[in-house]
């Protein structure tokens, strides 16, 4: 019980840490959004080419944009969450003090990620959103279930993220300097999340590659479900999947971290 | 006078560049890693066209040739502002942590200072993918290639880097101001780049008319490459305002210098 409270304590201090950055928050919203239309208008071009293309009309490929504009913090593909700081702390020898804390290291920073999460959802999702629906005709559901199932879609999205950067940081005790395999994350992450294209268009095996990815769970996965494309058995299986990707990823983040703290040498002084 | 500054900026600029190639030639792997890691995060975007190429034949009414060439220019143009000055836009981490107060009292331009800093030669793998996608359409298209459009081709890539080092620095006279807003300046430098890559036909009009004629990032490619292409502009406009490229990037460049002056003189250190 005190356990839960601890980390509902650092939940908090991730939450009002990124909610102290206004300006940076406000410049973010304003990338989301540029991107955003630009994206919106190439999708627009390919629809118009190819009506239907994915499974998607018009409407729900613009929206699909706007989803991933919104979420593109919130799941952090791009990087910038916890990993910095604990990157910098396995470089420089802090995470020998970590190690002695009365708190489990991953739960620890995992507490901390979802509070920027949740921060990044209010402060980063709704704004680039709202544009959006402005400026073209969006597919958004009118009924709360669907949202809330989307909600859900989000929170796992959010631990399978988690997962992976966690995997990512982690590296660091291996590599020393974490640059090149968080610039790998990164790429895959944008490319195999559907933030650059949704991965219903991708072609042939490649297609079917990337949905089977768990990058596919971040992104892809909870636009679907908001878009009205997962319902019923189909709504289960989806996030079955995320769960599936979660849980093996947080695993694995486990046992690597058991391996690498066996590493550490306190050199003292 | 102003003479002698620029000629101090430029000599400053390639001390501190010199200065960061050595230190990254400390490491040639990790610095071969990093320029194949630029070249492949670059290439995503290209990727990302390929595949919608591997869905439709036309984009917005341009072939994947043709909207390859506008790639290539774009990336090209973008590759050289980003490898000679691309460093600026961290003006804001200096502001807030303080570090700007060291490079003031350096005998020495910040400007020339700031966008030398960490120099980083990775950034070559931009520009050299940029080229080579400009190369492949050049193979693939046609074009009725006159010696106006073959001397247009250079000059357009080198006004474009212009208009493109003129929104950094514009981008960091604003840093000043807002210190943690180096996500707007990403909006239009990134963001510039990325809307150049497709044909202007994708777009609103409204939304051509604002980079045409207020952020006038039309001029890095799209005027003058419609002109080599042979297709008809965007807006209706005179075919003449193809050649108009390197004297917006003068305008540009004149508004920007004198955003940084203002910028620098309104700045206070933090103290720390």
């Amino acid at each position: 019980m005190r356990a839960w409270r601890l980390y509902a304590a650092v939940a908090a201090g991730g939450f009002r840490r990124y909610a102290t950055y206004r300006v940076a928050t406000a410049a973010g919203v304003f990338t989301n959004t540029v991107f955003g239309l630009i994206l919106a208008y190439t999708y627009i071009a390919l629809w118009d080419e190819r009506p239907g293309l994915g499974g998607y009309d018009q409407a729900q490929a613009v929206t699909f944009v706007w989803v991933g504009q919104g979420l593109l913090s919130v799941v952090a593909v791009m990087g910038g969450g916890f990993e910095d700081e604990l990157i910098e702390r396995i470089r420089t020898g802090d995470i020998a003090i970590d190690l002695y804390r009365p708190a489990d290291l991953q739960a620890w920073w995992l507490a901390a990620d979802a509070g920027r999460a949740a921060f990044q959802l209010l402060g980063r999702g709704v704004v680039p959103m709202a544009v959006g629906g402005l400026v073209f005709q969006l597919a958004l559901p009118t009924d709360a279930g669907t949202w809330l199932a989307f909600l859900v879609a989000v929170v796992l999205g959010v631990l399978v993220s988690f997962g992976i950067r966690y995997l990512v940081a982690l590296a660091a005790f291996w590599f020393m300097d974490g640059a090149g395999v968080q610039q790998l994350a990164v790429l895959a992450g944008l490319f195999f999340s559907g933030m650059t294209l949704p991965l219903n268009v991708f072609p042939g095996a490649l297609g079917e590659l990337a949905r089977a990815l768990p990058w596919s769970a971040l992104m892809q996965a909870p636009a679907d479900v908001l878009l009205g494309e997962r319902t019923g058995l189909a709504l289960l299986r989806t996030y079955a999947f995320q769960a599936a990707w979660a849980v093996g990823l947080l695993a694995v983040g486990r046992l690597v971290q058991s391996a690498a703290t066996r590493r550490v040498v306190v050199q003292g002084g | 006078m102003g003479r002698s500054r620029l000629v101090d900026g430029l000599r400053a600029y390639r001390l501190i560049a010199w200065m960061w190639i050595r230190s990254t030639m400390a490491y040639r792997a990790s610095f071969a890693m990093t320029l194949l890691g630029n070249f492949a995060g670059t290439a995503l975007d290209f990727v990302t066209i390929l595949l919608m190429f591997s869905r439709v034949d036309e984009l917005g009414g341009y072939s994947f040739g043709q909207v390859a060439f506008l790639y290539g220019l774009s990336s090209a143009a973008f590759g050289l502002t980003d490898l000679v000055i691309g460093s600026v836009d961290r003006l804001g981490q200096r502001v807030r942590d303080g570090t700007l107060d060291t490079l003031l009292v350096r005998p020495a331009p910040v400007l020339a200072q700031v966008a030398a800093d960490r120099f980083a030669l990775r950034r070559l793998g931009r520009i050299t993918q940029g080229l080579l996608v400009l190369g492949y359409a050049l193979a693939v298209v046609d074009i009725e290639w006159t010696p106006v459009k073959v001397l247009l081709m250079p000059v357009m890539v080198i006004s474009g880097a212009a208009i493109f080092a003129s929104v950094f620095v514009a981008g960091a006279a604003f840093q000043f101001v807002a210190q943690d807003a180096s996500q707007v300046q990403n909006s239009f430098t990134y963001g510039g780049t990325t809307l150049l890559q497709y044909p202007p036909t994708v777009f609103a009009k409204d939304l051509v008319r604002g980079v045409t004629f207020v952020l006038p990032l039309a001029f890095v490619n799209w005027l003058p490459a419609l002109y080599v292409l042979g297709l008809p502009y965007p807006l209706d406009l005179p075919e003449w305002v193809a050649f108009l490229s390197p004297l917006v990037a003068v305008v540009c460049c004149g508004l920007s210098g004198l955003a940084w002056r203002a910028g620098l003189r309104s700045y206070r250190s933090t103290g720390s």
